[in-house]
């Protein structure tokens, strides 16, 4: 595998303008450097609980976990309301997903390894810093660039399909926990007695009756 | 010892029952509650809801936070085990790659089979539904009506508990007093949809689900389900109470521990099992009826997983509830000098005329539902409301294009969030990231609403399935290899039903997120897709166009049943589930009626 520096070097030597995947060398092609796994099987144990690597080994180096949390914190920063996506635990998802032996998976590892190098490549190019070394302020003129796949000029399409496929994964992986599931105030989960659906308040405000049903 | 191995089952037994799911439970139950010596064999492993169920996990307690895979389809808390669309070892043969011509099979293989997950709709076929060919010339007239199904229809509501409203709508029947449970309080979204849908002429009633909203009538009903038989009252009034009313949290597609849905292994299987009539023996791979003297059946042949071995049970009659694909494999297996293409085959029927149900979906953005305050609207888990078929005029006189129909399935809420819960915003958002992501995550959350159609398909054909001149599973048993054909009455009906959704989604003054596809053979999902097969060994008037009489017995060897999907010649836009339960209970009391009158 060529290593790190090594990569973004040859990176750097490519013109920006040139689409990503064309950039791709050898060495950050992951589906190819995976040790083997296995999945979970059909008839998993779903009563215990999983954390990122009891079921396969995580691939992401360290270097690689720590462009994921730059970026998966530029797309959930910490606010008023709720933590940051890698305090949440989302680097630690992002890793199980990227390493898993299921094909979905495996192909969106090619996406992420080779976005996560881009980043740092377009840091070093244009601020002289690896992506987690640049200010926020240079890092949002980089995400503002590939944000939206509507948006994005031909240069950056490639980079904005992997930043699109990217904050999908990161709101996945923090809306799936307790912090996210706090932030949006969610409140379900919890066994009731009887369920009485929507207060008559909020109805009324939206123009709606539960008297509807009874119209046949 | 309700739970025996192939080492210690009895030597002979009144009933053979293949397979437990919804077919072999409810078989199960009504000839084991009536005294009858049951065998049930299952293809899969022993499976106890109670300690198996994930009750309450969230996503990030399981890997990949409960996304889809090959080894889970529907997500890492279904309750399917060993199944899905593939089973290792156990394939099947697609004679195409193009996917109009696809069929795809869904199995589980566990005690219980698929009810431990489905959907719960349990929907009344109406009259209409059992004379199609009369009504419009299509397809097949069933041997039997309406009147004649509808006193099972009653007791299976009874028994297994289904909730949902009398509403007197054509062809969408309602049930006697006393067998529907009251229907869930709609959410919010299923309010605007009501109120926007009615404006286009669209009716939205309640939904029909196997959920106890509350406990069962166990002083009333046990008397209604089981008259002159104080023993199965007893026992299913004691049953009765041991199963708790839902209590509106984590979803039913995971199975329920405390036995608030139905599933055959939380409501069939324990008062079969008390009756002490009932063995069950799981990992029997049935592949074959065996043939005794007369020309009647003499029982079956099966693998033991366990061990591999080949095994031999015996009964007075044999039931085969192995779901409809399974079924006719195993008739079509059972070759015989006398059978030469496969057991009850001399109408060459079996493995005919498979359907599924037609599916296509759309979803929606809805802003009048965006920012709302906190909500728990985890309910009944799904369809609190529903739309029926109600174009029956407009259709028979000819004005869709199409000659059945569909009913519509809603989602929307502020469900636990989850992987896809706030992917793919960018066409609300241009591309947020950052704070202004977060915000718009709280603003958009809950504000999605989606349509599933599902409607009939005619049986054609092009759609059977037959056995693969050289493949066969692990276990030597030759499969299935399928052929798939949808007509333009099924494509036409679903570009129909995009109009539809689009039409209300903009009602609601929403947009409609992604494409309204108008292409019918775009917008319909492939066969097998909505896991609705039925037909197969379709049940009819004459033994020379149809496999079964009208309770379920083969023309040929009158001592084979067949009590799943199998029989159905004609496959209603109504989920098939219930009437596979009242159809079974039909056909175990006639089997009880001539083991008494010992013609059997």
């Amino acid at each position: 595998m060529m290593d790190r520096r090594t990569t973004i070097k040859w990176m750097l030597a490519a013109s920006a303008s040139m689409p990503l995947l064309e950039q791709r060398v050898a060495g950050v092609d992951a589906s190819t450097a995976l040790p083997p796994a296995q999945g979970y099987g059909t008839d998993p144990d779903l009563t215990k609980t999983y954390h990122p690597g009891d079921v396969w080994p995580l691939i992401l180096s360290r270097a690689q976990r720590h462009t994921a949390s730059a970026l998966c914190d530029v797309i959930i920063p910490a606010d008023s309301v709720s933590p940051s996506a890698s305090a949440a635990g989302v680097v630690d998802f992002l890793a199980e997903w990227v390493s898993a032996p299921y094909p979905h998976q495996q192909k969106d590892r090619a996406i992420i390894l080779d976005g996560l190098a881009w980043m740092d490549a377009e840091g070093v190019r244009r601020f002289g810093k690896e992506f987690a070394a640049l200010k926020e302020t240079e890092q949002h003129l980089i995400c503002d660039d590939i944000c939206s796949e509507q948006k994005a000029t031909p240069a950056f399409a490639q980079a904005a399909k992997f930043f699109a496929r990217y904050r999908d994964l990161t709101a996945g992986g923090y809306y799936s926990t307790a912090a996210g599931r706090k932030d949006l105030q969610y409140i379900g989960n919890v066994p009731l007695k009887s369920f009485e659906g929507p207060p008559l308040a909020l109805l009324q405000k939206l123009g709606l009756s539960p008297e509807q049903m009874q119209r046949g | 010892m309700p739970f025996v191995t192939s080492a210690t089952l009895n030597k002979t037994y009144d009933v053979i029952v293949v397979g437990s799911g919804a077919a072999g439970g409810q078989s199960a139950y009504t000839l084991s509650m009536d005294g009858a010596k049951v065998l049930m064999l299952e293809a899969g492993r022993k499976y106890i809801p109670e300690s198996e169920t994930p009750m309450y996990q969230t996503p990030d307690q399981g890997p990949l936070s409960g996304a889809s895979t090959p080894d889970k389809r529907f997500g890492f808390y279904d309750a399917t085990v060993n199944g899905g669309w593939e089973v290792p070892g156990e394939p099947y043969v697609q004679t195409t790659h193009d996917p109009a011509g696809r069929f795809d099979w869904w199995r589980a293989r566990m005690l219980g089979g698929r009810t431990n997950h489905w959907g719960r709709i349990s929907l009344r076929n109406g009259p209409y539904d059992f004379k199609v060919h009369t009504r419009d010339g299509l397809g097949f007239d069933w041997p039997l009506s309406y009147t004649d199904l509808a006193p099972y229809y009653d007791k299976v509501e009874m028994l297994v508990g289904v909730y949902g409203s009398n509403d007197g709508l054509e062809n969408t029947p309602d049930s006697a007093p006393g067998c529907l449970l009251p229907p869930p309080k709609p959410i919010v979204s299923d309010l605007l949809i009501v109120q926007r849908a009615r404006r286009l002429g669209i009716p939205v009633i309640a939904g029909h689900r196997a959920v106890l909203t509350r406990q069962l009538d166990f002083n009333t009903s046990p008397a209604r389900l089981h008259p002159g038989n104080p023993t199965a009252q007893k026992i299913i009034a004691a049953d009765m109470q041991r199963r708790a009313a839902c209590i509106w949290a984590t979803p039913c597609g995971r199975g329920c521990s405390i036995r608030a849905n139905y599933q055959s292994t939380t409501v069939h299987l324990p008062p079969a099992l008390a009756s002490g009539n009932l063995d069950i023996v799981t990992d029997a791979m049935v592949h074959e009826i065996t043939l005794g003297k007369h020309g009647l059946a003499s029982g079956v042949s099966f693998i033991d997983k366990t061990n591999g071995k080949e095994c031999r049970a015996f009964a007075r009659v044999v039931i085969l509830a192995a779901g409809s694909c399974e079924t006719a494999r195993i008739l079509l297996n059972s070759k015989t000098a006398r059978f030469p293409s496969g057991l009850a085959n001399s109408s060459g029927k079996v493995g005919r005329y498979l359907m599924d149900t037609v599916g296509s979906s759309l979803g929606g953005q809805i802003p009048l539902l965006e920012s709302l305050p906190p909500l728990n609207e985890d309910g009944a888990s799904e369809s609190h409301v529903y739309t029926p078929w109600w174009l029956y005029g407009e259709q028979l006189a000819g004005k869709l294009g199409f000659a059945r129909g569909y009913h519509i399935e809603f989602g929307g809420g502020k469900r636990m969030p989850g992987l896809g819960t706030l992917a793919g915003l960018e066409w609300l958002t241009g591309g947020s990231y950052g704070r202004k992501f977060k915000q718009d995550a709280r603003r958009y959350y809950g504000s999605f609403v989606s349509f599933d159609g599902r409607g009939e398909m005619i049986p054609n054909k092009g759609s059977y399935c037959e056995i693969d001149p050289q493949v066969k599973d692990k276990w030597g048993i030759p499969v299935l290899r399928f052929h798939w054909k949808w007509s333009e009455h099924e494509t036409r009906q679903a570009a129909h039903m995009q109009k539809t959704f689009e039409e209300i989604i903009e009602a609601m003054g929403g947009r409609v997120n992604g494409e309204v596809q108008t292409d019918g053979a775009k917008a319909i999902q492939a066969g097998g897709s909505i896991i609705h097969e039925v037909g197969g060994a379709i049940m009819g008037k004459n033994a020379k166009t149809s496999v079964t009489n009208r309770w379920g017995q083969t023309w040929d060897v009158k001592n084979v049943f067949l009590t799943d999907g199998a029989v159905f010649p004609s496959n209603a836009d109504k989920n098939p589930t219930l009437t596979i339960m009242a159809l079974a209970w039909r056909a175990a009391d006639h089997i009880l009626d001539l083991m008494r009158r010992k013609d059997l």
